[in-house]
């Protein structure tokens, strides 16, 4: 964007381009049993055709309620109490209810988050497709036609066979692509995606997000984009709005704002994210002090004030204006200059934790499921140690058996007869019924959803009591002045202790299943996706506890998380799981920067990085394959892009230490993919599986007997 | 905190404190008192259960003995609701007729509602085996109609107000059970089950003080609904003279003894005790669906 800086009210923009959407102030409420409650106070932005533009914003900032006003997709109890919503020229909200339907027919499509419940699961593919195109008034034959080709734009290899089947038949980015094909089947000149990939793997995530990328440059529709992770609207967006608490706060194009943040909530948002590969012993992560208001709160002038370092007395009394940077870029906030008072948090001494003595052994652990007459091996012969006080991150796609090894490990499910596991020299047994007190304190779990996880009749001081009484065996005053020193350790007070789950936030409530983890001294506490049900600033000040837990108990975790950012931020060591198999272990950094296991390779280029740092371009085809047939010799070959054939799929590579403290499962030397990854680096060339490993693939799938 | 104009704090923005603890409680009871079918269906409930504790203390005659000539006279300003065969006052004989279903009804709910409760919990959380026979005989059970399986057993125990409480609570606990069952089902499947065993929580405790207050909801909705059968199928039974007997001026004993006038244009004896059955069961009706809509905001 070149165009000269405009008057500070109308950012500045390329003259003669009309914008496909344009929503100007626009206000609205929530209905809540009579009384008017404001959602959005005052949202303007416009997207230009062939544009993206991405909402940012913590979740019950109304970036989702702003998506759906767009297309006037209000909820029942919803008013729009001012401002316009334009698209090509015709204001929305002026419209009837019948001119509503053509525009959305024409004009506007959406794709939702969950593309399992956006299509019909009792219709096969082909007519929900067909009926996207008969609905714009052609006929069956040219509809028919038309849906095939709509499928094989979104890169679906066989749409024939595609449209025999059902829904629940394909995978979660399969059933996302044809959603997406819906949607364009009218050319919309206005494309919403709301949250289009989260709940989608990582390597699905990317390729969906690569099309999402090569369709809007061929459709030139203005994209409106919604998602919570911030590498996906990088990845994609050309520009983005920052909202807090219904408002945009700040604006500008992708890469200046997440590069130079012009306010102060923009920066606390994007420092409290662990970025550019920061690590624990680097130092802590920065927090927003605070909570989001509630929903339809009074607030003062500036909406952000109450949780901002920088407030005077006029962010209380004057509604801050759009600052115009230049260059398209916008801020409300009237201390832009004070910017750079604002320090991340000073720099830790790092320890090296990964020296400590081995508390967790698994030796030949294996568990197998049966499921209608056969055996679906989850997880296949694990040798692990896990050390005092260390971090062991476990990544890998969804199916990886990662879940199954940490239930292992907990005693949730016991594993196969052969399989040893041992805990400070002495042997564990498989269920946790059949194990010791001492043994169950020593492993606890801190789970995905504390919704979930706190049983919400019990007040916060019982679940606390029960646990340290149960695992500690004290009584009576111990164990009150134990729940204290607890909750103290997690900053909860006193006041937060008789409260039940539902009357504290998500932040708190992840604190209190923290605490409840600890309420044995425990050795090992596994933590599975720990902040994924958390919003960022919130995931800071738990990543922090848990790293300053720690650094003060040596506890070791064994963290489960598929943000990369969160593993590498958290983990001293990482295991790479893929079909259940460990296919490369080694210190976080070792792991990381490579040399590393192609399975691994392909893992980290998939993540949608807020850094915008460049990387090799790897796109895996296919999903991980069925556990119950996993494919011959290495498990990875029938999508790994480094296959050879003849000894990838014959034989099973050994997992050996290919430097000290670094263990892959490949045949590939490591001095060979040292080469071939720096290779990939530099070349700006897209690496995709081979065909030759594809019919490995394919072949391995018929021969599925489940 | 006021009822009326107010507008109630959203869970998150209570303030933290002692009084936050019961806002949710408070906040259903207050959602409760605003709707009208609530209101309604517990005034007509209290209207009868009045006339079943005064009883002929209200009435204005004495529903048990003929003071009149016998024979049906119509509804006048003397006998509001007429009088019945044998000439005694219909309006006081519907008073008081109260009395047996509102204590019959009421035990038989609660004895279905505590055995279906305990039969659901067991099913829900052991799974398994026990399961799988539990549900077959309460699949067996729920394929026998209600009233038939009733009528045998009174026939063959013989009847008295004891035996029907038991064998409509009997009938009633598999349908509690199932809803129980569902509910438990849910619930276990939360991380919060899985925490405490792996801190030892015995099966038992688990079962009683963790997941059992969580599904008491459903079970007082469904308390509620099965009171509202209870009434429905004690007054049938008494219809069909396995029930109450003579001489209770029970609801549907009355029914049953007046019906066969009708055909002769002597409806009042019969119509009166049938709307009174109508009536409560609609009452009962409009307060557990107030309960159930509330429960589940």
């Amino acid at each position: 964007m070149t165009a000269p800086p405009a008057p500070a009210t109308e950012p500045a923009r390329p003259a003669g381009a009309t914008a496909a959407l344009k929503v100007e102030d626009l206000a609205l409420a929530y209905v809540v049993r009579g009384v008017r409650r404001p959602v959005l106070r005052g949202v303007s932005f416009e997207v230009r055709p062939g544009e993206s533009y991405g909402l940012v914003g913590e979740s019950g900032c109304g970036k989702s309620t702003t998506a759906y006003a767009a297309v006037r997709y209000v909820p029942r109890n919803g008013v729009i109490t001012g401002g316009r919503i334009l698209v090509d020229g015709d204001d929305i909200t002026k419209m009837t209810d019948e001119q509503v339907r053509r525009f959305r027919m024409h004009h506007a499509s959406m794709v939702y988050q969950d593309p399992g419940a956006a299509l019909n699961p009792s219709t096969r593919i082909g007519p929900q497709v067909i009926e996207a195109f008969t609905v714009l008034g052609q006929g069956q034959e040219e509809a028919r036609a038309n849906a095939l080709k709509a499928l094989e734009r979104v890169q679906i290899a066989d749409p024939v066979r595609v449209f025999q089947r059902y829904p629940h038949q394909l995978s979660g980015g399969m059933q996302q692509r044809v959603v997406i094909a819906m949607a364009l089947a009218s050319n919309p000149k206005l494309l919403v995606l709301d949250e289009p990939t989260t709940g989608l793997d990582a390597t699905v995530e990317a390729s969906v997000l690569d099309l999402v990328r090569s369709l809007q440059a061929e459709t030139n529709a203005a994209v409106l984009l919604i998602a919570h992770n911030l590498g996906v609207i990088r990845t994609i967006c050309d520009r983005v709005g920052v909202m807090y608490a219904g408002k945009i706060v700040e604006e500008g194009d992708a890469a200046s704002v997440f590069e130079n943040p012009q306010h102060p909530y923009t920066l606390g948002l994007l420092r409290s994210l662990p970025r550019h590969g920061v690590r624990k012993s680097e130092r802590p992560l920065a927090t927003i002090p605070g909570s989001l208001p509630q929903l339809g709160a009074t607030l003062p002038a500036c909406v952000f004030v109450d949780r901002c370092p920088l407030a005077t007395e006029i962010c209380r009394t004057v509604d801050p204006p759009p600052v115009d940077l230049g260059g398209g870029r916008t801020s409300r906030c009237h201390h832009i200059d004070r910017l750079g008072e604002l320090k991340e948090p000073p720099a830790t001494v790092g320890q090296d934790n990964t020296q400590g003595e081995v508390t967790l052994t698994l030796s030949n652990v294996s568990k197998t499921f049966y499921q209608s007459g056969h055996s679906v091996p989850a997880l296949v012969k694990i040798d692990l140690t896990m050390r005092d006080g260390e971090t062991l991150g476990l990544v890998g796609e969804s199916g990886s058996g990662k879940s199954t090894l940490a239930r292992t490990i907990l005693g949730i499910e016991s594993p196969d007869v052969g399989g040893e596991m041992s805990l400070d020299e002495r042997r564990l047994q498989g269920r946790s019924t059949d194990r010791p007190t001492e043994h169950k304190r020593s492993i606890q779990m801190v789970f995905q959803n504390p919704e979930s996880a706190l049983n919400r009749g019990w007040t916060a001081r019982r679940i606390l009591s029960r646990s340290v009484s149960k695992l500690t065996g004290l009584r009576g005053k111990a164990v009150s002045d134990r729940v204290d020193k607890l909750a103290a350790n997690l900053r909860l007070s006193q006041q937060h202790l008789d409260l039940k789950p539902r009357q504290l936030s998500g932040g708190l409530k992840q604190r209190l299943a923290i605490a409840r983890a600890f309420a044995g001294d425990p050795r090992i506490v596994v933590a599975d996706e720990p902040t994924s049900a958390l919003d960022v600033s919130v995931q800071a000040a738990i990543l922090n506890v848990l790293s300053d837990l720690q650094a003060e108990s040596r506890t070791s975790y064994l963290l489960i998380s598929h943000d990369l950012g969160v593993v590498r931020y958290l983990a001293d060591r990482i295991a790479v799981m893929y079909l259940g198999r460990i296919m490369e272990v080694g210190e976080s950094e070792n792991v990381f920067r490579g040399p590393n296991h192609p399975y691994t390779e392909a893992l980290l280029s998939a993540i949608p990085n807020v850094d915008g740092e460049a990387e090799a371009r790897i796109r895996l085809e296919g999903e991980i394959p069925s556990p119950a047939n996993p494919p011959s010799g290495c498990v990875f070959h029938t999508r790994c892009h480094r296959f050879m054939k003849g000894l990838c799929d014959e034989v099973e590579p050994p997992l050996i230490e290919v430097e000290p403290g670094h263990l892959m499962k490949c045949h590939i030397p490591i001095e060979e993919l040292r080469v071939l990854q720096a290779k990939a680096r530099q070349e700006d060339v897209v690496l995709t599986t081979p065909p030759e490993a594809l019919e490995a693939a394919a072949q391995v799938a018929a021969d599925d007997p489940v | 905190m006021t009822a009326g104009a107010s507008p109630l704090p959203l869970p998150e923005a209570a303030p933290i404190g002692r009084s936050a603890r019961n806002t949710a409680r408070r906040e259903r009871a207050l959602l409760l008192l605003r709707r009208p079918a609530f209101l309604i269906g517990n005034a007509v409930i209290l209207v009868w259960v009045v006339c079943a504790i005064l009883g002929e203390r209200i009435t204005p005659y004495d529903p048990f003995n003929a003071f009149f000539p016998p024979g049906h006279q119509p509804p006048s300003a003397e006998h509001l609701f007429g009088t019945d065969r044998i000439g005694r006052d219909v309006l006081s004989r519907v008073m008081v007729g109260a009395r047996d279903v509102l204590i019959v009804a009421p035990l038989a709910a609660i004895l279905g509602v505590v055995a279906g409760t305990l039969l659901g919990l067991i099913m829900g959380y052991y799974r398994g085996i026990v399961d799988d026979i539990l549900s077959r005989i309460v699949e067996a059970f729920l394929a026998l109609p209600v009233i038939l399986v009733a009528l045998l057993t009174l026939v063959v125990l013989g009847s008295s107000s004891i035996v029907v409480v038991f064998v409509v609570g009997v009938l009633f606990a598999p349908i509690v059970a199932r809803t129980v069952r569902s509910a438990v089902l849910a619930e276990r499947q939360l991380d919060y089950v899985t925490a405490a065993k792996l801190r030892g929580e015995s099966g038992l405790f688990i079962l009683s003080r963790e997941i059992f207050p969580n599904v008491l909801a459903p079970t007082v909705v469904e308390l509620t609904v099965r009171f509202g059968y209870a009434i429905f199928t004690v007054a049938t039974l008494s219809f069909l003279g396995v029930g109450l007997q003579p001489p209770s001026p029970d609801w549907g004993l009355s029914v049953s003894q007046e019906y066969s006038n009708m055909i002769a244009g002597v409806w009042w004896p019969t119509l009166f005790p049938a709307l009174a059955i109508a009536t409560t069961v609609i009452a009962i009706n409009l307060i557990a669906d107030s309960l159930q809509s509330v429960m589940n905001e």
